[in-house]
């Protein structure tokens, strides 16, 4: 038996336990400073005069069909970011050619554009002072200050969204289990739906959460382009100003809460998924 | 295998598809806008444009987005590295919560931030009644542009810097302590190096966010001309004016910042992927 020698263990990877307490504790505050309260602050405003009066005030018809506005383009911008995501980390991951580089950052570029600047390049695009303005006039298409111009924008900020969460994941899977599938006799389209698809999925819908999110909560781009117009062009976000500016502060935490209600189910379905499929997703995250 | 030879074509079908349908679609969505942004400043002619954006209040704008952003992104880049340390390394209750609610400036909409943290900080605010006995504001000053950009920008570096925190082999470490090193000479000169890459990408990322960041700036920055006026602000103002030409001058400057940061980011990416292939 080799004598047992006792000496205090002390873990050299880490830091005294003293220092780590105290990190700890400033992390704690500054979260709860920096992100806790702001998200505490739009549910205790919206229900200050109780939750009937928050309630009401979402009946408003502007508040009603903002939301219907904010659904309509999300439901329009999410499914198009969705194909337009698979279809440009299917040409990136999936073959070789010149230019990849280019294209990924001009993918990417949305990232860096203030959403301020995107609309106002959408104005200076289709705008009524510009010539392709002028022509959709002259045949009686509205584009700015219209649904168009609002989804147009909202594409906009979210293009990066979906593409960005595949490319990583499909370069690393590589093509083999396609070719297998392809010289076992499938079609291409079966070959994406049967083997592709299913290794894609939960980064997809990772991608397509993000994506939602964004779309939903877009303010800068959309405030741009949407022309303000009460109960036409105002969205969920833009309404919330409005009411703000307003001084109807009920009204507009009450709506700000439905968006952060939103916030809080995208973290909570985000959480799970990095959760459950913690070994997929690693592959976006190293990039 | 030599990368740098797979040029034979891949096997597999769609790529006329697949690549048709993105260029199409980068083209409507994000090009051909960008293209009538650049297009109008060079129909204005580049005198013109100087002339109009050489103005002590533009230079003010732009001087106030680019200061305000760079002091945020360098508080998140240390605040990011400690939260994403804190994350990996340590065990304590409600880490789990922490770990999700670090990507709510993602998720929440930045008006709600914005009028949430106008809440908190005007002067009959919660926070905003806690300082004012101390002589400070933040609500209507440039420290509330700070405050916003913080938010916006937080999970930039976390979410790069958490992952290369997780790899780290803790031989490495222990091969250091070993070896006589003190554990804050360890972290300074073993860990600090491998996340450097990392850091600078979130802090690029997070700095190209803020630079042009507007719906939870307006609602705490109290928009003074010279003092709180950011350069979205600017251009939203103009537009309103339907001074296309004056909007577009500062969009310009805007977007040859952006490119420039878009730049800094790749070539961060490309000295640290050279220097992984050299270690």
């Amino acid at each position: 038996m080799p004598d047992v020698i006792l000496v205090p263990h002390r873990d050299v990877t880490t830091e005294p336990r003293l220092v780590r307490g105290l990190l700890v504790g400033v992390v704690l505050l500054l979260i709860g400073i920096l992100l806790f309260a702001p998200l505490a602050a739009v549910f205790a405003s919206a229900l200050s005069e109780g939750l009937r009066a928050s309630l009401e005030s979402l009946t408003l018809p502007e508040v009603r069909s903002a939301i219907r506005l904010t659904l309509m383009v999300a439901a329009i911008v999410v499914p198009l970011n969705a194909v337009l995501g698979i279809a440009a980390a299917w040409a990136i991951a999936k073959f070789d050619f010149r230019g990849k580089a280019v294209l990924i950052t001009l993918i990417d570029l949305p990232f860096s554009v203030s959403p301020v600047v995107a609309g106002l390049s959408l104005v200076l695009l289709a705008g009524a002072q510009s010539s392709l303005g002028a022509w959709f006039a002259a045949h009686d298409i509205r584009i700015v200050f219209a649904l168009p111009a609002i989804v147009l924008a909202t594409l906009f900020v979210t293009f990066p969204f979906v593409a960005r969460e595949l490319i990583p994941i499909m370069i690393e899977q590589g093509r083999a289990e396609e070719e297998a599938a392809l010289t076992l006799g499938a079609s291409g389209w079966r070959t994406f739906r049967t083997v592709t698809l299913p290794n894609i999925r939960w980064a997809l819908l990772y991608g397509v959460l993000l994506c939602n999110a964004r779309a939903m909560g877009e303010f800068g781009a959309v405030a741009v382009v949407s022309g303000k117009i009460r109960g036409e062009t105002t969205t969920m976000p833009i309404m919330v100003e409005m009411l703000y500016n307003e001084y109807l502060s009920v009204a507009a935490f009450s709506l700000a809460g439905v968006l952060a209600l939103l916030a809080l189910v995208t973290l909570t379905l985000k959480s799970l998924l990095e959760w459950r499929h913690a070994d997929v997703l690693a592959a976006t995250r190293r990039h | 295998m030599k990368a740098g030879l797979m040029r034979a074509r891949s096997p597999l079908p769609g790529f006329g598809l697949t690549f048709g349908i993105t260029m199409a679609a980068l083209s409507v969505v994000v090009l051909l806008p960008i293209g009538a942004l650049l297009g109008r400043g060079i129909a204005i002619g580049p005198a013109e444009l100087w002339q109009m954006i050489d103005t002590p209040r533009i230079w003010a704008a732009l001087a106030l987005s680019f200061r305000a952003a760079l002091i945020a992104s360098l508080f998140n880049l240390v605040f990011g590295l400690l939260l994403a340390w804190v994350l990996v390394r340590y065990r304590f209750p409600g880490r789990g919560l922490v770990d999700a609610a670090v990507d709510l400036p993602f998720a929440l909409p930045t008006a709600v931030a914005g009028i949430a943290l106008g809440a908190l900080y005007a002067p009959n605010g919660v926070f905003g009644q806690l300082l004012a006995p101390f002589g400070i504001r933040v609500a209507y000053t440039e420290a509330g542009i700070w405050l916003a950009l913080i938010f916006i920008g937080l999970p930039f570096v976390v979410r790069t810097v958490q992952p290369v925190i997780a790899e780290i082999d803790h031989e490495l470490e222990e091969a250091s302590a070993t070896l006589g090193a003190h554990r804050a000479y360890t972290l300074r000169r073993v860990v600090l190096p491998i996340l450097t890459p990392a850091l600078l990408t979130g802090f690029a990322l997070a700095m190209a966010r803020s630079v042009g960041e507007y719906g939870s700036v307006i609602f705490i920055a109290g928009n003074l001309p010279f003092t709180s006026e950011i350069a979205p602000l600017l251009i939203v103002i103009r537009l309103e004016e339907y001074n296309y030409d004056a909007a577009a001058a500062i969009g310009i400057a805007m977007l040859v910042i952006s490119f420039a940061m878009l730049l800094a980011i790749n070539l961060i990416q490309i000295w640290s992927r050279r220097r992984i292939a050299h270690a």
